[in-house]
């Protein structure tokens, strides 16, 4: 099961134009929270703000419209959301938080809502966690390195930066489009990536990314009965246009051999961290 | 000793260690059963009484006395061991506030309790939450910590002072009106403990599920006992894994170890914000750490049960059905 258990899977984008100008690929989180927000399914959400450096995100809780539309896109490197969380029923006393976040991410809530220990009043108030697809991510030194030196962009010119069909591309302001294959970037990768069995968010209510649809298409898959009521309210208000899955090209297949691949792998960097050393190995999280 | 032997009485009823000729049973038991993939079962008691707390009169004794006697042969018996602490444990345990009394109408007694039960000795329980370390200065509190692991079935370290100490291993005596009280041990330094529970104070939601989980554990079905074994697994190995605790252990054991993502979990977890994220990793701030142990507990990548999470949404709902809350 390497999508995890969902509901259903539709390829989708939001309705709104606005909102898509500047989103990643459909526009499906931005979009999607506002809709909880002006519905007051939720009351805010931890999203990834714009931070001091250029790409270099830092988690906020967004608690108006504005504010998701300021940290829409993808910033390739860490943006601890989760460190949020507390804060946001506390500091900001929100009663019904949403929270975008990494697979990786998201599990972090579900153990916190399963084994609370430190998380008090915490769990029963994450209304709406929406997973974003995730192949690996980048220490900010590492994006830096790839973006200024092997694609020769000055970060604060990047107006886009890109993962897919091989390759990683950044675009300036100025429209100019620098790519690098893929392939190039592995040895960036964050190592705590190397052991993430997950690629398509298994645990958040709706999950969604862009590998499976056309450009500017998201895929999205309803997960939880929360996630599916509410995709199911925005569907019906007119927030979002959909293709059924099986409709859309490269479609669902492809989203499932990147996930086999992503785990088949890691799943191997586990098998081998635990013959490290000599009669000694590294430790598994998961066992 | 400990949580296994008694886990196998409670599994076979009371011919546990005869069978030896058995060829099954001289197999070294794992440390718990883990199946590949739990399924959830409905959690509900058998009888259950529909007389909230509020609608009990105490004039009407007899009225009381039926109440209970059902569901007391189902129930399990829990006591609060309180050693050295500062009652904040229980007080989370109690901040459950209705969930409080759902569990003891339904699931358990709380049979020793020095604030809430008027008992003086510690009986026989079937779990021991014990709050707080082990003053070795003061004989009475180390008869009473030996005397909870001996009554008790299973002994859960509630917190982190029980589990690691915590703010008492700052502890330097000179405190009026024991001064010569100054050395604090974490329980499992003197006892077998099989369950830990760490943050300062464990949450009231976690204190519940493992009530919960205690509760099928000990009285569920086969299925039941099952997934309450999955789930309590990883607390029973934090338990194995050591008394004592620092923000550290995030860089030896997460960090060092070529295991962190940079969620941020451990910064939202420490109560007393000795973290902080700096590109993407956390910074621990020891002068300011309590060594409450939290943080580790709580990373995603200190233990990650796929068993068990990979059914977050219906384990919370059996929970919360256990706990009489439908779902909406
Ligand atoms: C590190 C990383 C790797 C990814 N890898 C893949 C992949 O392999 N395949 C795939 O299909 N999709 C991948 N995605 C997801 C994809 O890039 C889009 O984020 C996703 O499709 C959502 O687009 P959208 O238009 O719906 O969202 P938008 O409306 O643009 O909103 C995106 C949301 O994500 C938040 N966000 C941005 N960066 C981060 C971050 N670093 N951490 C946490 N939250 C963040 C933003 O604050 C915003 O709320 C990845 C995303 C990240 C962050
Ligand atoms: S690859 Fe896994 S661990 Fe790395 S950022 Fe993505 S979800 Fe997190
Ligand atoms: S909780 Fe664990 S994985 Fe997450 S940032 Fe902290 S140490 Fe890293
Ligand atoms: S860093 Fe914070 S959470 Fe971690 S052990 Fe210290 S006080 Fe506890």
């Amino acid at each position: 099961m390497v999508l995890g258990n969902y509901k259903n899977c539709v390829s989708a984008r939001a309705a709104d134009p606005s909102i898509r100008s500047a989103s990643q690929d459909g526009g499906i989180v931005t979009q999607l929270f506002a809709f909880a927000l002006e519905e007051g399914i939720i009351d805010g959400a931890v999203v990834a703000g714009q931070g001091d450096e250029p790409y270099n995100p830092e988690p906020v809780v967004a608690t108006t419209v504005a504010e998701l539309m300021e940290a829409r896109g993808t910033r390739y490197t860490i943006c601890p959301n989760m460190s949020m969380i507390k804060e946001a029923t506390r500091s900001y006393g929100l009663d019904k938080v949403g929270i975008v976040g990494t697979p990786c991410q998201i599990q972090a809530i579900r153990k916190a809502q399963l084994y609370p220990m430190g998380m008090r009043s915490v769990g029963s108030k994450v209304a709406l966690a929406i997973g974003i697809f995730c192949m690996e991510n980048f220490s900010y030194q590492s994006l830096e390195t790839m973006v200024e030196d092997l694609c020769n962009v000055k970060m604060e010119s990047a107006a886009k930066m890109d993962i897919g069909k091989g390759k990683f591309s950044v675009y300036t302001s100025r429209g100019a489009v620098s790519q690098i294959p893929l392939k190039l970037t592995h040895k960036f990768e964050q190592p705590g990536c190397h052991v993430c069995l997950d690629y398509v968010a298994n645990l958040a209510d709706v999950s969604t990314g862009s590998v499976g649809s056309p450009d500017g298409w998201s895929t999205v898959f309803t997960r939880t009965k929360a996630g599916e009521t509410i995709w199911g309210k925005a569907i019906e208000a007119g927030y979002f246009e959909t293709k059924p899955i099986a409709d859309v090209k490269p479609g669902l297949d492809l989203v499932t051999k990147l996930a086999t691949e992503k785990i088949t792998k890691n799943q191997k960097h586990l098998d081998e961290r635990a013959t490290f050393g000599v009669d000694k190995g590294l430790r598994n999280p998961y066992i | 000793m400990g949580l296994l032997s008694n886990l196998k009485k409670i599994f076979t009823g009371s011919k546990p260690e005869k069978s030896e000729a058995s060829p099954e049973a001289v197999i070294v038991p794992e440390p718990v059963m883990v199946p590949e993939s739990v399924t959830v079962p409905k959690v509900m008691p058998e009888e259950k009484p529909v007389v909230k707390p509020s609608d009990v009169k105490v004039e009407k004794k007899p009225e009381i006395q039926e109440m209970e006697e059902k569901p007391v042969a189902e129930k399990i018996t829990i006591g609060h061991v309180h050693m050295s602490g500062c009652t904040g444990c229980l007080v989370s345990l109690a901040d459950n506030y209705e969930g409080l009394f759902t569990l003891l109408d339904n699931y358990a007694d709380l049979n020793y309790c020095l604030t809430l039960a008027d008992v003086r000795d510690i009986p026989k329980m079937d779990v021991a939450l014990v709050e707080g370390s082990v003053c070795i200065n003061d004989p009475h509190s180390v008869e009473d910590i030996k005397k909870a692991r001996r009554n008790a079935t299973i002994v859960v370290a509630l917190g982190s002072c029980a589990a690691y100490g915590n703010i008492t291993r700052f502890a330097r005596g000179g405190q009026w009106n024991q001064p010569q009280h100054e050395n604090y041990v974490p329980i499992g330094d003197l006892i077998n403990v099989d369950v830990y529970l760490p943050a300062c104070p464990p949450s009231p939601e976690s204190i519940k599920n493992v009530a919960v989980m205690a509760y099928l554990l000990l009285r569920g079905s086969d299925e039941q006992k099952e997934l309450a074994a999955a789930y309590l697994k990883p607390l029973m190995d934090l338990a194995q894994r050591g008394t004592d605790a620092c923000g550290c252990d995030l860089m030896f054991d997460v960090i060092n170890q070529g295991l962190c993502m940079g969620c941020g979990t451990c910064v939202a977890t420490c109560p007393v914000r000795a973290i902080t994220m700096s590109y993407g990793k956390p910074n621990i701030d020891c002068d300011l750490c309590i060594k409450c142990g939290a943080c580790y507990a709580q990373c995603p990548r200190s233990f990650f049960n796929f068993d068990v999470m990979n059914q977050f949404e219906a384990i919370g709902e059996a929970i919360d059905a256990a706990m009489g809350k439908g779902d909406e």
